[in-house]
């Protein structure tokens, strides 16, 4: 689930002549037709149902409302904050551990990302709400949300960094470790800065998907957006209004974060991977370069 | 044991409509996600800004709260199925769009040149989709879209949130009667990786059925 919805596709067909622009018009009007119909069937079935009335809709122009669902969104941001440092932390401790030489190391970590993508994380939030407490272990609100997210998301933190790290030329680890540096010297130094930006979007996009996993706050009864919305409704019984409103929060945070990734995986930054700046040294002629020597 | 042994039943029937919505909510998300990606890289804008609009929504929007705004909040505009199919609809909506992305990462594979190539030899859209593309992307998005697969599983688990009785209710269920919920959800966990090894060893099979032998 790494790709961005607006990465670029190789171009299928040539320029369209004057028939297929024709025809292209044509589909185009029938699609917005379709979408206008699909609309109005929409606004038709809520407004007959008096959803659509301004009394339901206009608290929702309110600073107080929006101040509560802030709240909510606050306390997904802090949720996805700590899942997103610790479920990171430790997925790049099992990304390391699974590339490991150490058979042990290597067989718990690969066991352990491949079990935990097999589990849904509502089982590991009932396993926290009502397993833990009856060996006296009870843990805050936030805790019970952060710790079986930060479970589940360190698995797939760890599959991203080891992507990244498999993705850099074995030459920068042969070279590091022929200069002389050790081999843990050779990855903190030169392999997993390198490794860590080539992922960056990647990194982004499961952040996106953390925050919506966030959600599950909802379960736990821990205050973020979701829960907010519950309570609202709740409590002024605009059912559609509160939801529509929370979805479009959601959207528009998300949606901030997922074109963040797809704009860094068009134009990576200009301290991701390095070009090679040196031409290859032709054999029998000394290498001229005169461009600044590289520093590990 | 013997707690699995009395519930052998309800707990049975709930594996059985965890595995039904899979499959059902699988097969949907799959044909829809086809169409998504087919609109998305189709030379009519219009389509594909409805393609990218779709799949921007229910990437961003967690399923929790589609579940949530279908099952209790459109019955107030006269909206209303029974239950489970609700559950299977939202879920099939939701994984189409990660399924029109598996299928999308796959076309990507296919490089630019083989592309350009054919419409050199003059093929059409059709002929270029059909004999170049397709062909290619579907073998490179089998391991993608079994994974999608198994997500989708995994999210069946949240219908319990809405009410739906399937295995992570149940499991639920027989924890607040007998109060052993270690082994319980334990035990719920299992068959969950039993499902994804399932899927994955499908999927895998699938790869190695269709790969072309170079």
């Amino acid at each position: 689930m790494s790709a961005s919805p607006s990465e670029h596709t190789p171009s299928l067909y040539d320029e369209p002549g004057p028939r297929t622009r024709r025809a292209i018009r044509l589909w185009s009007i029938v699609a917005v037709v379709v979408v206008v119909a699909v609309v109005v069937a929409a606004g038709v079935q809520f407004g007959s149902h008096g959803q659509l009335d301004a009394d339901r809709w206009s608290p929702f122009l309110t600073a107080g409302i929006w101040q509560y669902l802030l709240v909510g969104l606050w306390g997904t941001v802090q949720a996805a904050a700590l899942v997103a440092v610790l479920g990171g932390a430790f997925g790049l401790l099992l990304a390391l551990g699974r590339l490991s030489r150490n058979r042990v190391l290597h067989g718990i970590s690969t066991a352990y990302i491949e079990i935990a993508r097999t589990i849904p994380v509502l089982l590991l939030i009932y396993l926290m709400l009502f397993g833990l407490p009856q060996l006296g272990l009870n843990f805050p609100l936030l805790w019970k949300l952060v710790i079986p997210l930060t479970i589940a998301n360190a698995a797939a933190f760890a599959e991203i960094i080891r992507a990244g790290i498999l993705g850099l030329p074995a030459g920068q680890t042969e070279a590091a470790v022929s200069l002389g540096l050790s081999r843990g010297q050779a990855m903190r130094l030169v392999v997993l800065p390198q490794a860590l930006r080539f992922v960056t979007p990647s990194l982004v996009t499961q952040l996106v998907s953390l925050v919506k996993d966030t959600s599950l706050g909802y379960i736990v009864a821990f205050t973020e957006l979701l829960y907010r919305g519950q309570v609202l409704a709740a409590y002024n019984h605009f059912l559609i209004p509160t939801f529509v409103v929370v979805t479009l929060i959601y959207l528009v945070f998300n949606g901030a974060l997922s074109t963040l990734a797809s704009r860094l995986r068009r134009r990576p930054g200009k301290r991701s991977l390095a070009e090679p700046t040196t031409s290859i040294p032709v054999v029998g002629v000394p290498v001229t370069d005169t461009k600044e020597p590289h520093h590990l | 044991m013997n707690i699995f042994v009395d519930s052998a039943a309800p707990l049975l029937s709930a594996l059985g409509t965890t595995v039904m919505m899979a499959v059902i909510a699988g097969v949907a998300a799959l044909v829809l996600g086809t169409v998504v990606t087919a609109a998305r890289i189709s030379p009519i804008p219009v389509l594909r800004g409805i393609a990218f609009a779709y799949v921007q929504f229910f990437v961003n929007v967690p399923l929790l709260v589609l579940l949530i705004l279908a099952v209790f909040a459109l019955p107030d505009a006269g909206l209303l199925l029974p239950l489970t199919p609700t559950a299977i609809i939202v879920l099939a909506l939701y994984e189409a769009a990660y399924v029109a992305e598996a299928i999308r990462s796959g076309v990507n594979t296919v490089g630019s040149g083989q592309i350009e190539a054919s419409r050199a030899l003059g093929f059409t859209l059709v002929q270029t989709l059909r004999l170049v593309v397709v062909p290619q992307a579907l073998r490179a998005a089998v391991q993608p879209i079994g994974n999608v697969m198994i997500a989708l599983t995994m999210n069946t688990a949240l219908a319990a949130a809405v009410g739906v009785v399937e295995l992570t209710a149940e499991a639920n269920k027989l924890n607040l009667v007998e109060a052993q919920p270690i082994l319980i959800f334990t035990v719920a966990g299992l068959i969950y990786m039993a499902l994804a090894l399932v899927i994955g060893l499908s999927a895998g099979r699938i790869e190695k059925r269709v790969a072309i032998k170079r």
